[in-house]
């Protein structure tokens, strides 16, 4: 199929299935799936600017069809979402001004990527720590189609030290009754802007960071840090679409052949949710950080790009 | 359990078939024809290019999923 706004020829039937492998992953985890979506888009031909603006705008729609889902299901928590957006922003625009700052300055991207391996290193192995030790700890919940409060308990090892996160009296005190959570402003501001500096350092929607710190940090339970997350997604990623739009990076018509792979697929992983307890998904995300790292370890080694 | 699977294996093998369907059909009559009246308001109205493609994302994903959970309940008498 030719697409002319990139002027690229590439088999729908491909990215349909690229797009239902993503959209199981985000609606499981919450992520946008950048860096298979990224790479699966260069892999076919397509340039790397179209590469990652049609992919944030693929992000979108696989990221309402999943939201969707999940909301149905009540693990999306609006105003914390639309709290998070505005961290998110500024915390990519921030991101994508130091990187050009540290461009400018120098051999940065070695330091960049180093400290990127530490981090996705460091998440994953937190999360199997932690995972393991909760899943040994605490008596499995019963599992199947649970909806409502029942579905979204949630216990994890790390939860003395967020609990001391949540007693921090900041102004102003921000309480969530969806979550269950009452929090300061500043602690949800900061989350966010970090997943955002994250993504703006590296692209993509950096879920990986965003969902763990989401659950760790603000105490929210794991069913509604994923849901919610892709809500915020939804937010931020149709910003960055529009910004990589006006630029001229973003083929729709790929992003719209993409999504209707990523409409099964999102649904598939949204309902799946509902099969597994907060510690179990939280084991399942841990490969997912080890793709980031593995992924700007090859960029370090090739100097290749995705 | 095993009968319980293979109602829901069975029931997304129908949806699949039914929405791939839908999704041809969607590919020569929509994409058919948005693809040049696109690509010229991508050279021509980039600003106006970036909302629609927004909009269009947005629509298509509200769409697709209101689709695929008709599909559901169609095939399987009942919401998720």
């Amino acid at each position: 199929m030719f697409f002319p706004i990139s002027g690229a020829h590439i088999s729908p039937i491909y990215l349909m299935v690229t797009g239902f492998l993503i959209g199981v992953l985000g609606g499981f985890f919450g992520v946008g799936g950048s860096f298979i979506a990224g790479p699966a888009l260069r892999v076919v031909g397509l340039d790397w600017n179209f590469a990652v603006g049609t992919d944030l705008a693929h992000i979108v729609g696989k990221s309402v069809v999943a939201a969707k889902r999940h909301r149905a299901l009540g693990n999306v928590d609006l105003r914390l979402g639309l709290i998070m957006a505005l961290g998110t922003i500024g915390g990519a625009e921030v991101g994508a001004q130091l990187i050009q700052m540290l461009k400018r300055a120098g051999n940065v991207n070695f330091v960049v990527s180093i400290v990127s391996i530490a981090v996705y290193v460091s998440i994953s192995t937190f999360m199997i720590w932690e995972s393991r030790k909760t899943l040994a700890s605490h008596k499995p919940m019963p599992r199947g189609l649970v909806k409502g409060a029942a579905g979204k308990e949630d216990h994890s090892a790390f939860m003395h030290v967020t609990r001391g996160i949540q007693r921090l009296k900041i102004w102003p005190i921000i309480k969530l009754p969806t979550s269950g959570v009452t929090i300061s402003l500043w602690v949800i501001l900061l989350v966010a802007f970090v997943g955002g500096l994250f993504s703006g350092f590296l692209g993509g929607g950096a879920g990986y960071i965003r969902m763990p710190s989401m659950v760790y940090v603000l105490g929210i339970p794991t069913h509604l840090a994923v849901g919610t997350d892709l809500f915020e997604i939804i937010i931020s990623a149709s910003y960055g679409t529009f910004t990589h739009a006006i630029k001229g990076n973003v083929d729709i018509l790929i992003a719209l052949v993409m999504n209707t792979g990523a409409a099964v697929g999102a649904q598939i992983g949204a309902i799946s949710t509902q099969y597994f307890a907060g510690p179990t998904i939280r084991l399942a995300f841990v490969p997912l950080p080890l793709i980031g790292a593995a992924i700007v370890i090859y960029t370090l080694v090739t100097g290749h790009k995705f | 359990m095993k009968r319980e699977t293979f109602k829901t294996l069975r029931a997304f093998a129908i949806e699949l078939l039914v929405y791939a369907a839908l999704v041809v059909g969607y590919f020569f009559l929509v994409l058919h024809f948005l693809g040049e009246g696109l690509h010229q308001l991508e050279i021509r109205h980039r600003y106006t290019y970036a909302g629609v493609a927004i909009l269009l994302i947005i629509g298509q994903a509200v769409v697709l999923e209101s689709v695929t959970t008709l599909l559901l309940r169609m095939i399987r008498g009942r919401s998720e």
